[in-house]
């Protein structure tokens, strides 16, 4: 049993200008121990995706449907209560600043022991143990006098440490990382994946890697989803991915990425820019910035179909396979000579 | 800490200095003989002349403020009044009291009626009960003290005799001549006063309380709550009430220090024998060391109030704590 | 393709901010050193990327730069005049000649003026030509940096990230400036409007034959766009060269690390790369380590000479113009985490 499995998610808001389709179509099934990376740039409904995963989307404004199964658990419907139950003790979130991301007002260890109280009936003396012990485990220095420090006491770094702390203190079996690295510096960036990857091996964890940069994802997810406009247009296994996409936004976001060997020439460059969710395009998301687009582009959104690159490939587009597969190969081609012309 | 409260004593008398010498300039400008009005109506030119010596307003003007503060440093008293020759320092200590039971008591019925009705509309922003509240607090913004005090003073005094229509009682008996005293009394007579300042401050605090609780409320950490499995209730209490507050507490120290220098207006419908309206009985009496001796008051009441509310704030705030 | 003419020239440039304390009278008790001697030559025509993680000086070096902070010690040259203590009449001139694009084109683009305001302001301020030369002179550059004309009379609340930007390098280039500095140019955008932007300025400086300071923290995107390359840590270079000298063949340890926490978007190349990761977090500037500011998380530190002598920036690597400041320099590239903490005897001092 996949330890997270989506189906058919969509998310709607209530706006003054009527329903807005946020997110829709989202399906994917996660296994213990690997890592989903999901990407995306600003408006393509991937932090909107997880925020309903979890349950966060107010339900005053938000209608969601589709199911979302925690362990085989429907996690859609449940009660409140129920909600918060596996809040923090089956899946365990963070978020990309953690300079905003802790109360400043309260103590590292007093927002640490507050997660464990939540979950489980213990004294607030083991609960301190508890803190105490899983800071070690982030290698946070000193933790037992660093448990008594504020927020602002902590650098961006260690901060980030200490959420992903909070969100493994109850041992989760699913951790959802909405951009975690974003925010801090390469270095720091570095540590925290390697802790990320550290803390997975040794609690058999499922990760939701979602982020912007598909260099991060290459090196950890073992599966991907590229989200486009609120729809996820190709999903596939990180290989196949890279090595052979489906779709033009796909190709556009690997060619407008600067290339370690090509220096100075020229990017690839997807024009106009990304969808507004709450305003989307008719028809397939991509088609005002596609450079293959059709009449049936701008009318029908087109099914998420099956590829026959890689096992389970699917990609939402209009172009025939001969076109497709020509001009990929033509990109790849462009793309390999700059890398040996270098 | 004490170097913070030693350079917070520096801004004090530095602030004093500043506050005194505009009233005196001031007094300096307006055309004005107070010696005539001291002296009384039957007074002669010699007499004029002579509480015209006796009071040093014959003195230029820096020279009488020299004589304020000399008498300040070593009489440690404000002077007297040149109205009645009665001590500043007993006129301000017997205005004082009334000034802060006023304010005082205003402040708790405003801020256990604001802060409450501010977190119920920034949870249910534009429910009813939401819109309600907002136009309550336009009202009350857009309101003349004046005209609400009358307003209560008629319907609640005049009109169905609940309360008095004006007047005081001193909290705590003993004090000759009074016509009532003990605290019952006391309540009695403030009441009115309490709901015009309630009326009037409420307004601006719901407002401001609405506004922080929803800032607070979209905060990354209180996501980060809610992502712990925290419930509603212990997100509210633990992460957003605290957080909120912080701009509340600075407002309200500022709002406090200002009104307990005199409210002139509520006082005056009330018939309050407070600092505001004896600032406006010795204005018109061209009465300088009463109004000097209120602003030096008004200063210091300030002063203290910015200062607990730098403290309550390092207390209540990690952040700016000295370390 | 660059002509080797000089435009800027920097030596021993050093900022501090004064950190103060005291009753009445603040005495100086400190001071952060955000930029502790930094020297560079910048030919016209070129791009000098600078790199480095938060805090290292490299936006407090543009500023000093440009003359928007002033510098503690060190000196400017512009075009080989000495700007460093030049007053704000004798810098007019030079203000013309040298612009800035800063990183958050939200903040840095005010509200409520109409972006033919925003874009004509430099001209207006160095009263160049008469209202409608203006205008056309705005137009024209709205439709050099890929915006319409018509977008003479919008705001910029109306605009996306990527064409604020476009307005922010429109406004950069009204006075046809020969430098311009770009702080973060593209790192609050998405990675599609990005590429827009990196080859919008490409294009500029092809056709304009500009010289740009571009300083950003990702590593790809200086590699991609800069001739030459400098690296900060902690107010200081620790390396400088061309973009091959450095990115093929670093010297310094903190370079090597930075090139290898950059994740690969390959996922074979990506999985079987050599990593060094370095230890805690970049110290304060308030109080940064003794001689070699680099000492306590580098790899390669030997106690008594890295925490002592502070190395100088000089010659490494078989290329001229490529500096590093090190004891112990890599010696080959890529290195392992293991590999780089075995290094071969001292290069330099002979003691």
């Amino acid at each position: 049993m996949p330890a997270l499995e989506v189906k058919d998610l969509a998310t709607t808001f209530h706006t003054d200008d009527g329903l807005v389709k946020a997110v829709s179509g989202v399906s994917f099934s996660l296994d213990q121990g690997k890592t989903l990376g999901v990407v995306g740039e600003s408006g393509s409904g991937k932090s909107v995706t997880f925020l309903t995963v979890m349950g966060l989307v107010d339900p005053r404004h938000a209608q969601v449907s589709g199911s979302v199964l925690l362990n085989g658990e429907e996690m859609l419907g449940a009660s409140q209560a129920r909600l918060r139950q596996i809040r923090g003790a089956t899946i365990g979130m963070i978020f990309q600043d953690p300079m905003t991301s802790l109360n400043p007002v309260k103590t590292i260890g007093w927002q640490l022991e507050e997660a464990v109280l939540i979950h489980q009936d213990v004294t607030r003396k083991e609960a301190r143990r508890q803190a105490i012990e899983i800071l070690k485990e982030v290698e946070i220095p000193r933790s037992d006098q660093r448990v008594d420090d504020y927020p602002h006491q902590f650098s961006g770094g260690m901060r980030q440490r200490v959420m992903i702390a909070m969100a493994l203190i109850n041992n989760p079996e699913v951790l959802i990382a909405d951009e975690p690295t974003t925010a801090l510096d390469v270095t720091t960036q570095a540590q925290i994946l390697r802790l990320m990857g550290r803390l997975q091996q040794e609690h058999q964890m499922a990760i939701v890697m979602v982020t912007h940069d598909l260099g991060v994802v290459a090196e950890l997810a073992n599966d991907v989803i590229v989200m486009y406009g609120g729809k996820v247009v190709e999903q596939a296994n990180v290989d196949d991915l890279f090595a052979r996409p489906e779709m033009p936004y796909t190709w556009g976001l690997l060619g407008s990425l600067p290339r370690l060997n090509a220096e100075g020439s020229r990017l690839e460059q997807i024009p106009g820019q990304p969808p507004s969710l709450l305003n989307p395009p008719r028809g397939c998301p991509f088609n005002p910035r596609c450079a293959f687009v059709m009449d049936v582009c701008r009318t029908d959104l087109p099914e998420l179909r099956r590829s026959d690159n890689g096992e389970e490939h699917y990609f939402r587009c209009h172009l025939d396979d001969e076109t497709r597969t020509r001009t990929w190969e033509a990109k790849h081609a462009a793309l390999v000579s700059k890398d040996a012309a270098a | 800490m004490t170097q913070f409260l030693i350079r917070r004593l520096f801004w004090a008398v530095f602030l004093f200095f500043v506050a005194t010498i505009i009233t005196y300039l001031i007094f300096w400008v307006i055309p004005a003989d107070p010696a005539a009005l001291a002296a009384g109506k039957a007074a002669s030119p010699a007499d004029i002349l002579r509480v015209r010596h006796f009071l040093h307003l014959d003195r230029p003007i820096w020279e009488q403020y020299y004589y304020f503060v000399q008498n300040l440093v070593v009489h440690r008293s404000l002077g007297m009044s040149f109205v009645n020759r009665e001590s500043v320092d007993s006129i301000i200590g017997k205005d004082a009291p009334v000034t802060a039971s006023l304010v005082f008591g205003g402040a708790v019925f405003w801020l256990s009626l604001s802060i409450p009705v501010g977190i119920l509309s920034a949870l249910r922003p534009r429910s009813i009960l939401d819109r309600i509240t907002m136009t309550f607090v336009l009202i009350g913004i857009s309101a003349h003290p004046v005209w609400i005090g009358l307003i209560l003073s008629f319907l609640f005094g005049y009109k169905l005799h609940l309360t008095p229509i004006a007047g005081y009682c001193n909290f705590i008996p003993g004090s000759p001549g009074a016509q009532c005293e003990g605290p019952v009394q006391w309540a009695y007579h403030m009441i009115l006063p309490w709901i015009t300042f309630m009326i009037l401050f409420a307004a601006l605090y719901v407002r401001l309380v609405r506004a922080n609780v929803m800032e607070t409320m979209s905060e990354d950490y209180v996501r980060t709550a809610r992502a712990k499995g925290a419930s509603e209730r212990r997100v509210m209490v633990h992460h957003v009430l605290r957080n909120s507050m912080l701009p509340v507490v600075t407002i309200l120290g500022m709002d406090l220090g200002l009104a307990l220098g005199g409210a002139i207006f509520t006082e005056t419908i009330f018939n309050l024998p407070g600092l505001g309206r004896e600032v406006i009985s010795a204005y018109n009496a061209d009465d300088l060391p009463v109004i000097t001796g209120v602003v030096v008051f008004s200063t210091i009441c300030v002063i203290i109030f910015n200062l607990i509310v730098d403290v309550t704030y390092g207390f209540l705030d990690p952040r700016i704590r000295p370390s | 393709m660059s002509s080797t003419s000089e435009l800027l020239r920097v030596e021993g440039l050093e900022k501090y901010f004064p950190v103060r304390r005291g009753l009445i009278f603040q005495r100086e008790v400190g001071s952060v050193k955000a930029v502790d001697g930094v020297d560079f030559v910048l030919n016209a025509g070129e791009t000098l990327g600078v790199v480095g993680e938060s805090g290292c000086g490299k936006s407090t070096m543009a500023r000093c730069v440009a003359r928007l902070l002033q510098p503690t010690a060190g000196k400017i040259f512009f075009e080989g005049r000495d700007i460093t203590h030049l007053d704000r009449t004798a810098m007019r001139p030079i203000r013309r000649e040298m612009m800035m694009v800063f990183q958050d084109p939200y903040a840095s683009l005010n509200p409520r003026k109409r972006v033919g305001f925003i874009v004509g302001e430099p001209l207006e301020v160095h009263r160049i030509g008469t209202n409608a030369e203006r205008k056309r002179r705005v137009q024209e550059l709205l439709e050099i940096v890929g915006l319409s004309p018509e977008h003479y009379n919008r705001f910029p609340h109306e605009f996306s990230g990527g064409q604020r930007q476009r307005i922010g390098i429109a406004r950069a280039l009204a006075i046809n400036p020969k430098l311009i500095i770009c702080d973060e140019p593209v790192s609050a955008l998405d990675v599609s409007v990005q590429a827009q932007i990196l080859n919008l300025l490409k294009d500029l400086q092809e056709e304009f034959n500009l010289t740009y300071v571009f300083i950003a923290h990702d590593l790809n995107v200086v590699r991609h766009i800069s001739d030459r390359v400098m690296v900060m840590y902690l107010g200081r270079a620790v390396e400088v060269g061309t973009r091959n000298d450095l990115f093929r063949e670093p010297k310094h340890p903190y370079t090597g690390a930075l090139l290898s926490a950059v994740p690969i978007a390959e996922p074979a190349l990506g999985r079987s790369r050599r990593q060094i990761v370095l230890e805690g977090d970049v110290p304060s500037p308030l109080n940064p380590p003794e001689a070699c500011r680099f000492h306590p998380r580098c790899p390669r530190f030997v106690p008594g000479k890295c925490d002592v002598d502070s190395p100088a920036l000089l010659q490494m690597g078989s290329n001229e113009g490529h500096l590093a400041s090190c004891h112990f320099p890599l010696e080959r590239w890529p290195m392992s985490d293991d590999e780089i903490r075995q290094h071969a005897p001292m290069v330099g001092a002979p003691d």
